[in-house]
């Protein structure tokens, strides 16, 4: 199960490590932007393990390909609909700062 | 070292570092550029297992589209030169305690599970054959899931204007 020398472990490897990133950025920022992109991190991450999964253990069929088609295309909604709340956000509290955004909390 | 193994090792590396400094480069521009990086990256990844169509789809959609969209909202709504305050160091370690943890989890589970791979002959992973399953109704076809995913960008892209729209 090895490709060029490369075993199937090593791409589980680097995609856990980007997967747990993204989440130390998502707990540790505070700008609704930054916090975006921390997402972005983890659903890529993500799609690097299916299409792993696809060549290394089934490449007699394509799901894994097609699944990461789908969650890219979903990633693209979602970063749309997000900055389109941040900036309607922008307008009305002058900030994009996690912490000031409490209008509905009490 | 042939030189696969010095792409494959160029790329993880470059992936991880530019994603530690996505999450904690002060200024954030820089972070979308280093969240741009990152993203290349994956896409050499993706070159590098022979998947020309999802390289192709990373770099515009991924890299292309939401890298930019990423970039207009930040020249919207923050100034350039503006730096972020370091975040409280309890904070940090928290999150550091659990990303670490998690991952640690994660890796022992990956580490320790033998993966079985198929044993059924490989298939042309051309064009063609992308186009073809991607439209087909019928045995490995994904029809569906491609009309409904269609569905969701045409209800996320009105949902975007209606939201994004100022006043009545």
């Amino acid at each position: 199960m090895e490709r060029y020398g490369i075993p199937l472990d090593h791409f589980l490897i680097v995609s856990t490590i980007m997967f747990f990133i993204g989440i130390y950025g998502f707990i540790v920022r505070k700008n609704l932007i930054t916090m975006l992109m921390s997402i972005e991190l983890i659903l890529n991450s993500v799609n690097i393990n299916f299409v792993a999964f696809n060549s290394y253990l089934f490449p007699e069929n394509m799901h894994g390909y097609f699944f990461a088609l789908i969650v890219v295309a979903i990633a693209a909604a979602e970063a749309s609909v997000a900055i389109a709340l941040i900036i309607n956000i922008y307008r009305r509290f002058s900030n994009i700062e996690v912490e000031n955004i409490d209008e509905m909390k009490y | 070292m042939t030189a696969y193994k010095i792409m494959f090792y160029l790329f993880a590396a470059m992936i991880i570092v530019f994603s530690v400094l996505t999450v904690t480069s002060r200024r954030i521009l820089r972070a979308a550029v280093f969240l741009l990086f990152v993203l290349i990256s994956t896409a050499g990844l993706y070159f590098w297992l022979d998947y020309q169509f999802m390289a192709g789809v990373q770099l515009t959609l991924y890299a292309g589209g939401i890298v930019v969209l990423i970039i207009f909202s930040i020249l919207l709504t923050s100034h350039i030169d503006q730096k972020f305050t370091q975040a409280h160091w309890t904070k940090k370690i928290m999150a550091a305690i659990a990303a670490l943890s998690g991952m640690g989890l994660c890796l022992l589970v990956l580490l320790n599970h033998q993966f079985i791979p198929g044993t059924n002959p490989p298939i042309q992973n051309n064009m063609t054959e992308i186009g073809t399953q991607l439209l087909s109704t019928g045995h490995n076809g994904f029809a569906l899931p491609f009309e409904v995913i269609s569905i969701l960008l045409l209800a996320a892209m009105i949902a975007a204007i209606i939201i994004a729209k100022k006043g009545k």
